[in-house]
């Protein structure tokens, strides 16, 4: 489980000329389990807001609660290991390009000291998951798109994650690989169980996978809940815009 | 013909022991070049502002050490450096006594390069690497060495032909290889010949290690399909 507590993130906040107010008092839970959206406009924080989880940001103030440790503070040793049980995976790929498909997938685990033997063995079957069985030796720029993301998921289940923070993980892909993609993650959580938080713009995307979100506007959470729930009876005005039913919101 | 054959059977061996001073001279300094001006060059990356371990007066203080001495004349250093290089290898001439200050006017070039090289890594890997709870260290030597050995390799093409050149004025001072002997004979007796050989060989020698270094850093990096 992870709970978000009064969260707040302010970019350059020692400087008040170029402070910028990213997150303003988000309170989220997200249950084991969920495949949870954070639906919003460009600029409205949904990175900012994943990336607190993991703390690739560290939020200015409120706590970040995983499985019940507060991870917020944590630091060195402590920090890594957090961020190793928690898999990414991201709009560019981002694939070590000088690096083989396999070895992309057993980076995490080298850099947990795991043997090379076990690693390759793991990356493998994580290789045959995502459907690259054939592709082990081959390099990231000769695969497509859809490819490489199904290598970088591999790649963030390696350490055998509780938690996937997706970041616009199919902005980049076509609609017929978008739901390759998405059926892809949505059986790595009926399957493996993993808890899936997913920041897309698109109502589609979250309308075809999530079971919850939460639709974020100008750093703020303006609604929350069942995606069918949300998406049926939509109350904040962003969740409208978004879903295009009323004009769209003036910039 | 028969000139040409004269010409080799008296500096044949002259030319030949040159040629392979000039060789020894670059490649022991390029080595040494290395050894310092990467740690250096990673150190900058590292401490920058917007680096894995931002330190804003280590930062400072690293980047002017390596300017100053990019901004000292390699003929000047060479001078100055007379006392320092008797110190560390007992002597100021031959090919030992050149060898001290091409490293160190060599290694903030070689920093400069590195740092160079390692920007162009695209952040967004770093960050990934990050995200998998990557120390500063492993993101150093499994993420932005390797990405970026193809660029490495052509800044050490670079930077062996530049000490090569360097190597050249070395061999004033009585440093020995293919400038001294270009300065004693071709300078200082008016042999042109031997001038002219000493000019052939530099050449051909800085287009090999021009073509190997682009050979091997295209070879290498794969992203050619
Ligand atoms: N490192 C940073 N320094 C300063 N401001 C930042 C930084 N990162 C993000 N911001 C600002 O914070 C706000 C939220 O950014 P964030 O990247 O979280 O938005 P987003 O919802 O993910 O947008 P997008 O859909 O474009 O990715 C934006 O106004 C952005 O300009
Ligand atoms: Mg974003």
């Amino acid at each position: 489980m992870i709970e978000i507590k009064h969260l707040s993130k302010t970019y350059n906040a020692d400087d008040a000329a170029r402070a910028h107010q990213a997150l303003v008092d988000i309170d989220l839970t997200i249950d084991d389990g969920d495949v949870f959206g954070i639906i919003g406009e460009s600029g409205a924080g949904k990175s900012t807001l994943v990336r607190c989880i993991n703390l690739l940001e560290r939020p200015t103030s409120g706590r970040v609660i995983i499985d019940g440790q507060d991870v917020t503070d944590l630091s060195g040793k402590q920090l890594l290991e957090l961020r190793a049980r928690i898999g990414m995976i991201f709009q560019n790929f981002s694939l070590f390009q000088q690096r083989s498909v396999l070895r992309n997938v057993t980076f995490p685990l080298e850099l947990a000291g795991t043997s090379k033997a076990e690693r390759e063995k793991r990356a493998h079957e994580l290789l045959e998951l995502v459907g690259l069985g054939d592709y082990a030796n081959s390099y990231p720029v000769q695969l497509s798109g859809g490819q490489q993301q199904r290598v970088a998921i591999a790649r963030a289940l390696a350490n055998r994650p509780s938690i996937m923070l997706c970041d616009e993980a199919t902005s980049a892909l076509d609609t017929m690989t978008t739901h390759q993609i998405l059926e892809l993650l949505r059986s790595i959580n009926e399957e493996l169980g993993v808890t899936i938080v997913l920041i897309t713009h698109s109502m589609a995307v979250a309308d075809a996978i999530c079971n919850r979100v939460a639709v974020i506007d100008g750093g703020r959470i303006v609604e929350e809940g069942e995606t069918s729930e949300v998406f049926a009876h939509p109350q904040a005005q962003m969740t409208r815009a978004l879903l295009g039913i009323e004009g769209q919101v003036t910039a | 013909m028969e000139a040409l054959q004269a010409f080799f059977a008296q500096y044949g061996a002259l030319l030949a022991q040159g040629t392979w001073d000039t060789i020894v001279m670059t490649f022991v300094s390029t080595v040494f070049a290395y050894v310092i001006g990467i740690p250096l060059g990673v150190l900058v990356v590292v401490t920058a502002p917007d680096g894995l371990k931002p330190h804003r007066a280590f930062n400072r203080v690293l980047g002017w050490i390596v300017n100053i001495g990019r901004s000292i004349p390699f003929i000047i250093l060479l001078v100055a450096l007379i006392p320092f290089t008797r110190f560390v290898v007992g002597t100021s001439l031959g090919v030992p006594g050149a060898i001290v200050p091409l490293v160190v006017s060599a290694s903030p070039f070689v920093a400069r390069m590195v740092e160079q090289s390692l920007r162009e890594v695209d952040g967004d890997l770093i960050e990934a690497a990050q995200s998998f709870g990557a120390s500063t260290w492993q993101i150093v030597y499994k993420v932005y060495l390797p990405e970026a050995l193809p660029s490495l390799i052509r800044g050490a093409a670079i930077t062996f032909i530049t000490i090569f050149g360097y190597s050249a004025m070395a061999g004033t001072v009585g440093g020995g290889g293919l400038g001294d002997i270009a300065i004693r004979y071709g300078y200082q007796r008016y042999q042109n010949n031997v001038m002219i050989a000493t000019i052939v060989i530099l050449v051909v020698l800085v287009q090999l290690i021009q073509t190997a270094g682009d050979v091997s850093a295209r070879k290498l990096d794969k992203r050619n399909r």
